[in-house]
């Protein structure tokens, strides 16, 4: 079998689109050129889709399997990212973000790319103290800022006690956006703590730390984060069980198997 | 999001000197950045100005305070001296978007947001501030969000910001540095512009100026204010139509009254001819309802938002009520 042909089962050709086609023409990539790349990309493609089946609390051990700094890029950018409490140089485009930057360079792909331009809550991180959009912060302006994702919330093997509160609570149906809200979570339990005011506040002018938020206020201050599945009732009740401290039980529980038992013979 | 590059500045010559013709300044990033995704916005350079020093609250020579323009629209609407003094500035900024935006927008940007209208969004519609000549889709389109005052056949789009509406009603002064080191005041209501035939520009800035503080008059609203925000739901929305009032009440007369309106205008609205017939007369709900009237019969609605008139009415009315029957 001559080369081409072996190359062309492999890869196929004559399957790129006229736009892919269009692409690497740009690109000046031709004949054994154009081959070696698409082998390449196949190559890389590869290596994206296996990293996806190690998993680790850290990313440390991750990063061996994800894509070697890219050089020569047009708008180069070097950044030190300190995320949970580990620092990463990094070289980057200067049009990443920084929810790019942590899924696709430092495999923490906990924090959620929902809507990509500010408007759901999915990438919520905590910059420094606050809860930021991750998805509307350029990696390099992150220069010297201490970032917590999900993945920095539990310590020695054990959960945040908001992460706690959502699963006994069932604050969340598919999950994609509990990252977000539990992060969103955490960074509200202290301006609560430190008395900052919402637009549902009746008096603004009186200022005390240590606030005990209503259900209202809750639900004012958590709206940045969109919940498609609508656990919105869940979320509040998880919020409010670390907020008070109080070690409520949810209205709901889940069935005994003698309790199945009757309802399926019933 | 097209190619730019990203030059971080550490201090204001910095930025001034990287300026160039094809650059923005990057505050908090919330609207620039988005708008880059969209391909609406095509800088070649961002100037990070993140850095600059902007970022306290002082005491100005006016017996008010003095905002920097990098500090962030929560710390800023969280400071207790805004709130005990300003309470109607930091009700306005705490209705604004979501705890995590007024965590990353600064006060600078919040000023220089570009309007919400979805023409202006879509970069296959038509839109004269965008793309200038390209004509106004929303014109004879949808137009149910859009002005109802002050705009013209080539723009009818709205300011979004509801930290301007407070500052038009409370009356402040902007500081903008210049590409030259000098630096100059502008009047808050001269600040942004009606968009006549350039609605491309938002605003009387020049190119490459820097907004360095915002300086607030001496304390007039803080016992009777209220920012009443109306929008399609109850949270993280855009006004259709919000009221900033504050009003200054002595022996049962008002002695100053601070009005402005949002989502009526290509500007925050300054309602001059109510705050007019106010001063001087008495805060019953007739007073009000004849200043609403007197405001909104100048009022030019499109098929879309006749709703705009009646309902801007509603709002100045309980916005007045509520300012004034505000527990002191």
């Amino acid at each position: 079998m001559k080369e081409d042909d072996k190359f062309k089962e492999e890869v196929n050709l004559d399957k790129l689109s006229d736009d892919e086609n269009i692409i690497l023409d740009a690109m000046g990539l031709n004949g054994s050129s154009r081959r070696k790349f698409l082998k390449q990309v196949s190559t890389a493609s590869l290596g994206i889709y296996a990293s996806s089946f190690f998993t680790s609390e850290l990313f440390a051990s991750t990063m061996k399997d994800l894509p070697e700094n890219t050089t020569a890029l047009l708008n180069e950018i070097k950044v030190n990212l300190r995320v949970n409490e580990m620092v990463k140089p990094l070289t980057l485009d200067s049009r990443t973000s920084l929810l790019d930057a942590l899924r696709e360079r430092l495999g923490l792909t906990g924090t959620k790319k929902g809507c990509d331009h500010g408007q759901c809550g999915a990438c919520t991180v905590i910059i420094d103290g606050k809860r930021n959009l991750s998805c509307l912060t350029l990696a390099a302006t992150c220069e010297g800022k201490e970032i917590t994702t999900v993945e920095g919330l539990a310590k020695n093997s054990e959960m945040h006690p908001m992460q706690q509160a959502f699963l006994k609570h069932d604050g969340f149906q598919c999950g994609y956006c509990t990252p977000g809200q539990i992060c969103s979570a955490i960074a509200l339990l202290e301006e609560a703590k430190n008395g900052e005011a919402s637009y549902v506040t009746e008096d603004l002018k009186t200022i005390k730390s240590g606030l005990t938020l209503s259900e209202e206020e809750i639900r004012e201050r958590m709206s940045g984060n969109i919940c498609r599945c609508g656990a919105y009732n869940n979320i509040v009740q998880a919020f409010k069980e670390v907020h008070s401290g109080d070690n409520e039980m949810p209205t709901w529980e889940f069935a005994t198997q003698e309790q199945m038992n009757k309802a399926k013979n019933a | 999001m097209r190619p730019f590059k990203y030059t971080g500045a550490q201090n204001k010559d910095q930025a001034l000197q990287a300026f160039t013709a094809t650059s923005h300044y990057l505050g908090g990033g919330t609207n620039l950045v988005d708008l880059m995704k969209e391909d609406v916005e095509r800088p070649d350079q961002l100037i990070d100005i993140n850095n600059l020093d902007y970022k306290k609250i002082t005491s100005n020579d006016k017996g008010g305070l003095t905002l920097g323009a990098m500090l962030s629209n929560s710390e800023t609407a969280n400071h207790p001296e805004v709130r005990t003094n300003y309470p109607l500035l930091s009700m306005a900024m705490l209705s604004a978007a979501t705890a995590q935006i007024r965590n990353m927008a600064s006060n600078g940007g919040n000023l220089l947001q570009r309007t919400r209208c979805p023409y202006f969004f879509e970069v296959s519609m038509p839109c004269n501030k965008r793309e200038p000549g390209s004509g106004c889709g929303a014109l004879n389109g949808m137009n149910a969000l859009h002005a109802i005052f002050g705009y013209s056949d080539s723009c009818i789009a709205t300011n979004p910001s509801d930290m301007c509406v407070a500052l038009a009603a409370i009356g402040a002064t902007v500081e903008v540095q210049q590409t030259d080191g000098s630096s100059r005041m502008i009047v808050f209501t001269d600040l942004h512009r009606l968009p006549g035939d350039r609605p491309e520009k938002d605003t009387t800035l020049m190119q490459g100026e820097l907004i360095t503080a915002i300086h607030l008059p001496k304390p007039e609203f803080s016992d009777h204010y209220y920012y009443l925000k109306i929008r399609e739901r109850s949270s993280y929305a855009f006004a259709l139509v919000s009221v900033a009032a504050g009003l200054q009440v002595k022996s049962g007369v008002i002695t100053k009254v601070g009005l402005a309106m949002g989502g009526v205008a290509h500007i925050p609205w300054k309602l001059t001819k109510a705050e007019g017939f106010l001063a001087g007369k008495k805060p019953t709900s007739e007073n009000f309802k004849a200043a609403a009237a007197l405001e909104m019969k100048d009022a030019k609605p499109f098929e879309a938002n006749t709703y705009k008139v009646e309902m801007g009415k509603n709002a100045i009315v309980r916005a007045l009520t509520q300012a004034y029957e505000r527990e002191v």
